[in-house]
Parts: C-alpha cells; structure tokens; sequence
C-alpha cells in the first residue's frame, strides 16, 4: 500500500479527482475562519481545513505526516484551543468595528498581492518531473524507516534542539498560566473556628422558604415577612439577580424603601 | 494534473491566513490563522519533497510541525494570562505600552 501510495505517476487521474474535490474544501474552510463570527466556528472551520490537508499529504506520499497532522493538530492543538475558547469565554464574538481606517481592505490587497507574487514565481519556475518519494523509500526499505533514518542521522541535531523547544513549551506553559497565591490558604479548622466565633454558627436559612418560588434566586421570608439576604447566594445578590416576593414589594412601598434583611 | 497545484493550493492558503492575522481582532482566531499560514508551509514542503524526489521536505515539515505545537502552547498561555487580568481576549486591548 505505501508502496504504491509514493510510487504512483505524479497526474493519476484517482489523484487530480481527489485534489480538485479537496482544495476547494480547504480554500472555502480557510476563508470561513476568517468569516466566522464567532471563535468556537473558526476552530471547526480550522479543524476541516487540517484534516484536508492531512488528506493532501498522504496523497504525495508524506503518510506519516498526514497521520501526524490528524493526531497533533485535529487532535491536540484543535482540543486546546477549544478548551483555551472555553476558558475565556465562548460567547465572546468578535467586533466588526474597524478600529484603523481601511485596515480591512488594506490586509486583503497586501494578501492578493502576496498570493499573486508566488503564483507568479511559481509559474515561471521549472519543476523536476516529480519523481515521488518512492525511491527514497525503496531505498530505507519503507516509508517510516526513511524518515527514522532522516531523522536520526542527517538531522539528529535538529530533532535534539527541537526536543529542547518543547520541554521549554511546556515548563513556560507551567510558568505562565501558575497563580500565585494572595493569602495562605485557610485549612478545615481554622474555617470552623472562624464560623463559630462568627456572626452566623448556624447554617444559612435556605433560599425560597415560605416565599412564592423554591428557586435559589428567592430569598426566604422571615418570620415578619421581610426578605432574608443570608438565604440566596453571595454571587446571584452580587450580579443583582435576586427575585423578590410581591408581599416584599408591598413591604418596601409602605415603608418608603425599607432594605430587605 | 499537475503536481505544481498543490503549490498553488498553498499560496492561497497562506495568503488566506495571513488575511487573518491581518484584519482578525479576537487573540484566538489570529492564532488560528498563524497556524493555517504554517500548514499552508508545510504544504508546500510535502509538495517540494515529492517533486524532488527526497524525504527531506517532509522531515522539515515535521519539525514545523512540532515548533508549531510548543507555539501554541505557549502562545494558548498568554492568551489566558492576558484574559486573567484584563477580562479581554482581543488584540486591541492590550495597548498599555502606546504613548
């Protein structure tokens, strides 16, 4: 199979019908990052476009390369920045406001002429007749053993620098994301201590009790009636979600805004 | 067809990225976009391998691709230690060196 697969004439017409379905899956998929509002389809987008081109590689004989790019990229770099969007927020679009004047137009014309640039060089230049990587392989003795031998001969430096690379990543990744802590981190006992010499031993009155709703955002009714503010939690009183009772309402309307307990 | 294509293919893809870290605002899609422009490379390395004749486009491929991984990494993590303390992952925010 990988024989074949690297030894097959470079215009096999199985290999012009694949790359002619393909590339215009990866061209539409790439300008579909750039037009997608929202990050969380960008990476879908990125992730269709990677495995096209993995596809693509194994089409030109590069089959390791083509595995790796489904396992690296459509596998570990794609979940990471799915769980980086996670973590800043997945609803957090991006703004069409232009904040430089014409930066839109000018990216794009300095793209068009970067792209016209390399087609242009590329059509003038003159190609070898694209004798395949069989040769190569027939002489390690297989695909996979070429690239052992490469790799661990000619370009053994490289992949020691490159190891390097990424134990530095991965330290610095440590380094960078590691929070430092303001305060010691209170233990079991020093937390009870602090709760029974506090204002509150008893636990909380829970949210809802003799109130309209059972939702945590109701506050339970005292037994005057008044609302208690220790029942619903400290972050929905914080982001101004809590829901009072009518009976509260008329409460407060009779004496002149008196503040919930 | 011809195998000069897939260079072709690869301009583009390149010159689409680039669009994207050019106009993009969100700090995760220009990232996105700087990882398109190295597959687009990597592209053309396969296909330079194969028009040559030699393994040696797809070993360079290779250590792109592994550069490209530790660059995300640390890059993903800059991305969040900015977002900590700014509440904010886009490129224009962070403009506290500007006069």
């Amino acid at each position: 199979m990988i024989e074949l697969l690297s030894t097959a004439p470079p215009t096999s017409t199985g290999e012009a019908v694949a790359f002619w379905v393909l590339a215009p899956i990866a061209v539409v998929a790439a300008v579909m990052i750039l037009l997608s509002r929202k990050a969380v389809h960008s990476a879908l987008w990125m992730a269709t476009t990677m495995i096209v081109l993995a596809v693509l590689f194994i089409m030109q004989g590069g089959i390791f390369l083509g595995v790796v790019q489904v396992v690296v990229y459509t596998g570990a770099v794609m979940m990471l920045f799915l769980f980086v969007l996670m973590l800043v927020g997945v609803d957090a679009s991006d703004s069409f406001v232009e904040t430089l004047r014409a930066q839109r137009v000018a990216g794009v014309l300095l793209a068009l002429g970067l792209s016209g640039m390399l087609v242009a060089a590329i059509s003038r230049a003159a190609f070898p007749a694209a004798p395949g990587i069989g040769a190569a392989n027939d002489e390690a003795g297989g695909h996979v053993e070429a690239i052992a031998q490469a790799i661990f001969t000619r370009y053994v430096f490289t992949f020691e620098v490159v190891s390097i690379v990424l134990i530095t990543a991965a330290v610095g990744a440590m380094a960078l994301t590691h929070k430092e802590l303001l305060s010691p981190r209170k233990l079991h006992g020093e937390l009870s201590i602090e709760r029974v010499r506090g204002q509150h031993p008893t636990p909380y009155p829970s949210p809802g009790v003799y109130a309209q709703h059972n939702g945590v955002d109701t506050p339970a009714l005292l037994p005057d009636g008044s609302a208690s503010e220790a029942s619903v939690p400290d972050e929905l009183r914080r982001q101004g979600t809590v829901r009072y009772t009518e009976l509260e309402a008329t409460r407060e309307q009779e004496s002149d805004g008196g503040t919930p307990r | 067809m011809n195998p000069e294509n897939y260079l072709y293919l690869a301009t583009i893809l390149f010159a689409i990225g680039s669009v994207g870290v050019l106009v993009r605002r969100n700090a995760i899609v220009v990232f996105m976009c700087v990882e398109l422009m190295l597959n687009a490379s990597n592209l053309a390395f396969v296909s330079f391998a194969r028009l040559n004749g030699n393994i040696d486009g797809q070993i360079v491929a290779f250590f792109v691709m592994v550069v490209a991984a530790a660059e995300v990494v640390i890059g993903l993590a800059i991305i969040v230690t900015i977002f900590r303390t700014r509440r904010s992952a886009s490129v224009d925010d962070p403009n506290l060196l500007k006069l």
